[in-house]
């Protein structure tokens, strides 16, 4: 048994440290876990993808074209872009946010004005909710990453709860951690 | 995540650039050297954590000072590391090929990290072809752990035959996490005292020769030991009559594509473990070699007369995917009609690209943007400035390699082209390899003018301190160098320091300048806002009564200047750095300090 988690998003979301969070979580629920960033020059406000492998034997970290079983995105365009990474009857999270990139800003592109029946027809098992307003909403808009990783937490059942907590606690700064603690059970409670 | 050291655990959650750092510490490395480069970078920023406990890291100028560095280290008798992505190399290359002669004391590791895809790479080379070309061994983990395993036992083979030994990775490797089993506490470093030995250090040809000989001796005992070694070992089906050949973390994509495969995951797959691969191909019906990059393995076991199939299947570029593979799959059995992996729904088709930009706030804009006043020929360098090649500013027409900003600038001038040529290299390009091409300028009588993008920090790799910020990789203050006093050393008398943001000014000088009948170099100066983590000033806004949507400020290619809807653009508050360069750009006064918007009403 393998599990396989797709994150996206956008250069400064924090994509990375979600998926330090889930690694970490299934290494401490004591699964074999892989996992696979993209660094380079998607830090300058590219597109980012990570991906994370656990269960009995995870070896190849990447994630074939219907591979993954749970899809996460912090950006909605982002989610389209993968669609096809999802397994057949997976779910995928989607965050309601629009992140316009410089080509649409530039007036060389147009950005999709109907992503949300897009979503909807592509993913039969959609979670959509606009997690950056949720974060603003617990004071600070950075967290929308760890509320849904709580999200992903409800539905990736092989980690318990406790050990989340742990992983959550583990993958941020001291001083960060109370906050970053309330976002996930936040997002786990959705 | 922490800058703390963690206690040595017994299984760790660490990337392969981490498990590489971790492992050279616990192999008691003395000396760490290396310059930034995407996808190697993190190793020496992890090792680096070490140097409280005693490991010596720096960045060098550039990789080969890096590599003779450590080879100084090493005859005196330190273990030493080295890395660098796939063209620092190329830099490093002439020190590569005698080392493997004179040899070493204390083990010599180069950590050359490739970048198949090139996700952020110039090109795709394939650094095996430098393992064969230096008759040095080179060793591939395909995961985390084989980062660890494998790194502590290149110190051992460096060690054992006195040799440098390569250690080469991928992005996929560097940057993929993995469970590691860390040893608990680290071996102790090597005494150190050099002994002198002549024939042996000082290749001269009557010494050379011999050494040469040595050199071919050692190949063939290398061979052996690599047919017998752990790190070449069989996985997924053993007994399959279908036989894979493969390395690195391509194996691993193999054995979980094609499960029904026997693979044969070489981790040490030069000097060619001949005996290994005539006993694996035995008594397999088909035999493939997956290689990602070069057919270098497919070519050697064909000489061996080994019947398999290698480049005919897989492709010759690109990244070696597990999807890539399940192509390989269809190919090897058309007969099971495997359907093709799903493809972008049309929901996905026409979405806007994201590609890389010059974030807000970014100095180089304002170079790049005064340079769009000219009619002249730029030959850019490698660094976030590459990006000044993309719409709308358009300003790069070469990019080659580390420092040929300034001698391709050189060269077309000499050469007459009838545009003035402007060169540009970063600050720590111009450290890493800039110095010798204004050398060339300046000593052979050229006239182009030369700029440096000084931000004031290596950038494009994640902030590297360099020899001009005045900072070592260790945290230490120390000697900045002068970029103008070294190029006033060099003889230009020309030189001046220009804020990017100042857009009159710059433009002004770099007409000045243009014009000059002897070479000049402007130095573009300005810190990255990344990196000093603040706003340069007061977040800008755009009048929208004043505002003629002429379009001007777009043009200086501002993520922050947003055109969404109708003619006239607005700036995000969030992304807008403050850095000013667009209310210079506009002519109608319309862009103005959000504060000053305020107090007007």
């Amino acid at each position: 048994m393998n599990v396989s988690v797709l994150l996206t998003g956008v250069g400064g979301q924090g994509i990375l440290l979600a998926a330090k969070i889930i690694a970490l979580a299934a290494k401490e629920a004591g699964w074999s876990v892989c996992s696979n960033e993209t660094h380079g020059m998607a830090q300058r406000g590219g597109s980012v993808r990570a991906q994370i492998k656990f269960g009995d034997a995870a070896h190849s970290p990447l994630i074939m074209e219907g591979g993954a079983d749970v899809l996460a995105a912090l950006e909605h365009i982002e989610a389209l872009r993968c669609a096809h990474y999802l397994k057949r009857g997976g779910l995928a999270v989607v965050s309601a946010q629009s992140l316009v990139p410089v080509t649409v800003s530039s007036g060389a592109a147009e950005y999709p004005g109907d992503v949300p029946e897009r979503l909807a027809r592509v993913f039969p098992r959609l979670v959509y909710r606009d997690y950056a307003a949720d974060a603003a909403g617990l004071g600070d808009a950075r967290l929308a990453n760890t509320i849904m990783v709580g999200v992903l937490s409800a539905e990736i059942k092989q980690i318990p709860y406790e050990t989340w907590r742990r992983a959550v606690e583990l993958s941020v700064k001291k001083d960060f951690a109370e906050r970053n603690l309330a976002a996930f059970d936040f997002g786990r409670g959705l | 995540m922490g800058a703390e050291i963690e206690e040595p655990a017994s299984v760790t959650l660490l990337s392969g650039n981490e498990a590489i750092a971790h492992s050279a510490y616990a192999s008691g490395v003395g000396t760490a050297f290396g310059y930034p480069g995407t996808p190697s970078t993190e190793i020496l920023e992890e090792l680096v954590k070490f140097s409280p406990l005693g490991v010596y890291c720096e960045w060098s100028p550039n990789e080969k000072v890096a590599l003779e560095a450590a080879a100084g280290a090493s005859v005196a008798g330190a273990r030493s590391l080295v890395t660098m992505k796939l063209v620092g190399l190329n830099v490093a290359a002439d020190p590569l090929m005698t080392l493997s002669y004179t040899g070493v004391c204390g083990g010599l590791v180069i950590v050359v990290a490739d970048d198949p895809g090139q996700d952020s790479s110039q090109t795709e080379q394939d650094t095996r072809h430098y393992a064969r070309l230096a008759k040095v061994p080179v060793l591939e983990p395909g995961n985390a752990e084989e980062a660890y395993d494998f790194t502590a036992e290149a110190f051992e083979i460096s060690e054992r035959y006195r040799c440098p030994v390569i250690l080469r990775t991928t992005t996929c490797v560097s940057h993929s996490r993995g469970l590691v089993r860390e040893r608990k506490s680290p071996r102790a470093a090597n005494a150190v005292a050099f002994e002198r030995n002549v024939e042996q250090f000082v290749p001269l040809p009557v010494w050379g020769r011999k050494l040469r000989v040595k050199v071919e001796e050692r190949l063939d005992a290398q061979a052996a030991d690599a047919a017998r070694s752990a790190l070449n070992r069989v996985i997924g089906a053993q007994d399959s009559r279908l036989g894979i050949i493969s390395h690195g973390v391509t194996a691993y994509h193999c054995a979980e594509v094609i499960p029904e495969a026997a693979v044969l995951k070489t981790g040490w797959g030069f000097p060619f473990p001949d005996e290994l691969f005539i006993s694996f191909a035995r008594g397999k019906d088909r035999l493939i070699v997956v290689e990602e990059g070069d057919p270098i393995l497919e070519e050697h076991v064909k000489s061996l007369g080994l019947a398999c199939e290698g480049k005919g299947l897989v492709p010759r570029c690109g990244e070696i995917t597990p999807s890539v593979i399940y192509g390989v799959k269809r190919r090897i059995f058309p007969e099971r009609e495997l359907p093709e992996l799903p493809a972008p729904p049309p929901e996905a088709q026409g979405l806007p690209s994201r590609p890389p930009m010059l974030c807000p706030g970014c100095p180089h804009r304002g170079m790049f943007y005064a340079l769009t006043h000219f009619d002249v020929v730029v030959c850019g360098d490698i660094g976030c400035y590459s990006l000044g090649v993309f719409p709308p500013l358009n300003r790069t027409d070469t990019i080659l390699c580390m420092g040929a900003g300034f001698t391709m600038a050189h060269g077309m001038q000499k050469a007459g082209e009838k545009r003035p040529v402007v060169g540009i290299v970063g600050d720590s390009t111009f450290f890493h390899s800039g110095i010798t091409g204004l050398l060339d300028v300046v000593y052979n009588k050229g006239i182009s003018t030369l700029i440096v993008a000084d931000n004031r920090i290596t950038a494009m790799t994640g902030h590297q301190e360099h020899p001009g910020t005045g900072i070592t990789l260790m945290g230490e203050a120390t000697k900045q160098a002068s970029i103008e006093a070294v190029a006033r050393a060099c003889g230009i008398d020309r030189i001046r320091v220009c804020s990017p943001y100042d857009q009159k000014g710059f433009t002004e000088a770099l007409r000045e300048e243009l014009a000059a009948e002897e070479p000049s170099l402007i130095i573009s100066r300005a810190p990255c806002p990344l990196h000093v983590k603040r706003r340069l000033g007061p977040v800008r806004m755009i009048l929208q009564d004043v505002c003629k949507g002429c379009g001007a400020c777009l043009k200086c290619g501002c993520p922050a200047i947003e055109l969404t809807g109708g003619k006239k653009p607005k700036i995000n508050p969030v992304a807008c750095m403050g850095c000013s360069l667009c209310s210079g750009i506009c002519r109608f006064g319309a862009i103005v300090p959000v504060q000053e918007d305020v107090q007007r009403r």
